[in-house]
């Protein structure tokens, strides 16, 4: 375990603590929406264009195809894309912390 | 249960019962009881039992929440629904595995960070507040009570299809419902007061590899017989003009459908059956010549209402399973809790693509269990279709029924065990442990973990006795709107937003999570009251509701999904309630935030408990 911080550590200060949540909400958030707008468009594209969702392809219908099938790797991708660059940013977030407490 | 049942039973068994179904789910009972009996001698501090030591590896724990998600409803419930209702049934399994990115983005990290032992530990903690602790207590066993129901259902379709062939020695056939719910209710929770969390982690874990397996194998083998699953899709008309069957899907094997059976392009296309059953039967209330113009006028739109509301139920709602957030708590770190929440989702979306599959080839193969009803219906079709095999090639379908029946035990048996932990942390930790008796020794708070489990199991076995004829996958979707509409709202507020109070948060989360659980309480009630036996006469007090819903189809719908409003509703009343109350707000806020949001790698969690016990006293 490292060291308790002082009380006055950088850490403490509003600003740190806005900065770690916008950082990571803004990358949440930015995931969300990829995910979004495939999961709430295709009802969309069903809705409106039920001639080109029901193209067959293999035997699927396009429709099927999609939100049967393709729609796993998909969410694997985003998932995959979140996990790493918020592990990076949690890196990030420690190395910062450290040097300033050696500045300090 | 008396014994000359048993006796009788047991003297059934020599004749009619399947032995390879018979011994292939044998075993996994057998082998899920060994191992709680195993883990038991290893459970010995509290910590053991509630979150098993937090000390579970990404591997062991991914499996073991797969094991614990993938319940019934997964593995019987989708095939049966995608049987009856085609295309819109496919949002369940999509839903059902997309849901975790939500609680990946926004809820694992933050939420194991925090290091409470429950969720009610968390909003105690979140907001300095034990009424707040009460109240969530109540919505974890509300939406695992709910959920447990399903789960009895599926023991009870499953040793009823089992059994279906014994003779008693009154000359009627087969098992009845209940003894299927009592039976396997009673050897969880057995084995949950046994071994608690640390007990279950590793016979879930074991359960979804089980899963998996009698899942992926039987949809391989009914492939390479029966045609590809995109052939068996193909074999339905679509409707529009110029796009008709390829030609290859003509060569599929295909038997007659029945009356009951929805039509092909009904059947495949979006907005079908589930979605426009509302509206349906309210252009049926109409005069003949009316109908036609308002099913036109009204049908897609009320049916995009209803996916719409589906999808939100089902994403928020998995954010919100009281017994699947209790399993982050597991995870040594908030980095190994996303980890984990990654590898689930492989896991899971892996295995819910193969029981839409069986929806799809049963359609073709076995319609008349379209004509079935409670558990002789679409829900078994998944015990059903390697049967046709066993006709083919005798012993090899017969194999692969054998563990199609283990899987389907796995799924029910690790869900209901998953709930039950967690319904009795509630209980043991929450109400003995924190409210009724806070200076109890640890020793006493395991006995009150043991007594808890027993209790609980106990109702939930006799709520499972009463949901015969509701459909599975209907059920779970209900207490998926409640959880989304109460514990999700909660969770993803107090995570990122500061200004959130105890008064909003509860005002929120109570309003929510009411609001859905009566719209889901009138829908099932108004089920219910339409059934023939004697569950109707129960509830023929609410049949009048069923022509209200005729001539208000935008209500019913409402009603039966209720997240499109519930779920902003909830958000709202956080935000007003909060920003009425904004001097409420914990003093330590930043601290709390710091805790839930920073690595750990920072030392902070360590500080601010330290300070906290230092504060508070204990």
């Amino acid at each position: 375990m490292p060291p308790t911080p002082p009380p006055h550590d950088a850490v403490h200060s509003e600003e740190f603590l806005h900065a770690l949540m916008r950082r990571q909400l803004k990358l949440s958030i930015a995931c969300a929406l990829a995910f979004l707008v495939v999961l709430l468009g295709l009802p969309l594209a069903n809705y409106f264009a039920p001639e080109l969702m029901a193209t067959r392809i293999f035997g699927f219908t396009l429709t099927w195809l999609v939100l049967g099938v393709l729609f796993f790797p998909a969410v694997w991708a985003i998932s995959w894309i979140f996990i790493r660059r918020s592990i990076w940013l949690e890196e990030d977030e420690v190395r910062q912390v450290n040097n300033e407490r050696k500045g300090n | 249960m008396s014994t000359p049942l048993f006796i009788v039973a047991t003297g059934g068994l020599l004749g009619g019962v399947d032995p390879w179904i018979f011994g292939f789910s044998f075993v996994t009972v057998v082998v899920t009881l060994w191992m709680g009996f195993r883990s038991a001698k290893t459970s010995r501090t509290a910590s053991d039992f509630f979150v098993a030591g937090r000390s579970v590896s990404v591997g062991w724990n991914a499996s073991a929440i797969s094991g614990e998600y993938l319940s019934a409803a997964s593995f019987m419930g989708v095939a049966g629904m995608v049987m009856s209702s085609g295309y819109d049934a496919l949002w369940y399994p999509v839903c059902y595995a997309c849901g975790y990115l939500f609680l990946l983005l926004f809820i694992a990290g933050p939420l194991r960070r925090f290091g409470a032992y429950t969720i009610p530990d968390f909003a105690e903690g979140r907001f300095d507040s034990p009424l707040f602790r009460k109240i969530a207590v109540c919505f974890v066993l509300f939406i695992g009570f709910f959920y447990t129901m399903p789960q009895m259902k599926g023991a009870g379709t499953t040793l009823a299809y089992i059994f279906q062939n014994i003779t008693w020695s009154d000359g009627t056939h087969g098992l009845p419902y209940w003894v299927g719910v009592v039976l396997v209710g009673a050897v969880i929770t057995l084995n949950v007061s046994l071994g608690g969390m640390k007990g279950i982690t590793l016979v879930q874990a074991v359960q979804y590899w089980i899963k998996a397996f009698a899942i992926s194998l039987p949809v391989f083998v009914l492939m390479s017989v029966y045609g590809f699953y995109g052939l068996h899709v193909g074999a339905n008309q679509t409707g529009h003009a110029g796009i008709e069957p390829v030609a290859v899907a003509q060569s599929i094997e295909r038997k007659p459908l029945v009356e009951k059976a929805p039509k092909d392009a009904y059947w495949v296309s979006p907005f079908g059956p589930l979605t426009t059953k509302a509206v349906n039967a309210a252009a049926a209330a109409l005069p003949a010549d009316q109908r036609a113009a308002y099913l036109a006028e009204h049908q897609r739109p009320y049916s995009l209402l209803y996916t719409y509301s589906l999808i939100i139920a089902l994403v928020c709602g998995t954010a919100g399973l009281p017994h699947i957030l209790v399993r982050f708590y597991t995870n040594p770190d908030g980095v190994a809790a996303k980890r984990t929440t990654m590898w689930v989702m492989i896991l899971i979306g892996v295995f819910y693509v193969f029981p839409p599959i069986f929806g799809v080839i049963g359609r073709d193969l076995m319609p008349e269990l379209y004509s079935g009803v409670g558990s002789k219906g679409t829900d078994k079709v998944v015990l059903e279709l390697p049967t046709l095999l066993a006709a083919k090639y005798g012993v090899l379908g017969s194999i692969l029924s054998g563990i199609t029946c283990a899987g389907a035990f796995a799924a029910f048996m690790s869900t209901f065990s998953g709930l039950l932990v967690s319904m009795t942390g509630a209980l043991a930790h929450d109400v003995y442990g924190r409210m009724l008796r806070p200076q109890s020794s640890p020793a006493e708070r395991m006995i009150a973990f043991k007594v808890s489990a027993v209790v609980i199991g106990a109702v939930a076995i006799t709520l499972g006795c009463f949901v015969e004829f509701l459909e599975i996958n209907f059920m779970v979707g209900q207490a998926f709107a409640i959880a989304a509409a109460s514990y999700f709202p909660l969770l993803f507020m107090s995570v990122w937003w500061r200004g959130m109070t105890m008064k909003g948060a509860a005002t929120g989360m109570l309003t929510g999570g009411l609001c859905a659980l009566c719209a889901a309480a009138l829908t099932n009630f108004s089920t219910l009251a339409l059934d023939k036996g004697p569950m109707g006469k129960v509830f023929a007090g609410f049949a009048p509701l069923n022509g209200f819903w005729a001539q208000h189809p935008l209500l019913r719908i409402l009603a039966e999904q209720p997240a499109i409003w519930t779920v902003p509703l909830a958000l709202a009343l956080m935000v007003v309630v909060s920003k009425a109350t904004a001097a409420s707000v914990p003093g330590d806020i930043r601290m709390k935030m710091l805790v839930l949001h920073a690595p750990e790698k920072l030392g902070l969690k360590q500080e601010y408990i330290q300070e906290h016990q230092a504060g508070m006293g204990h």
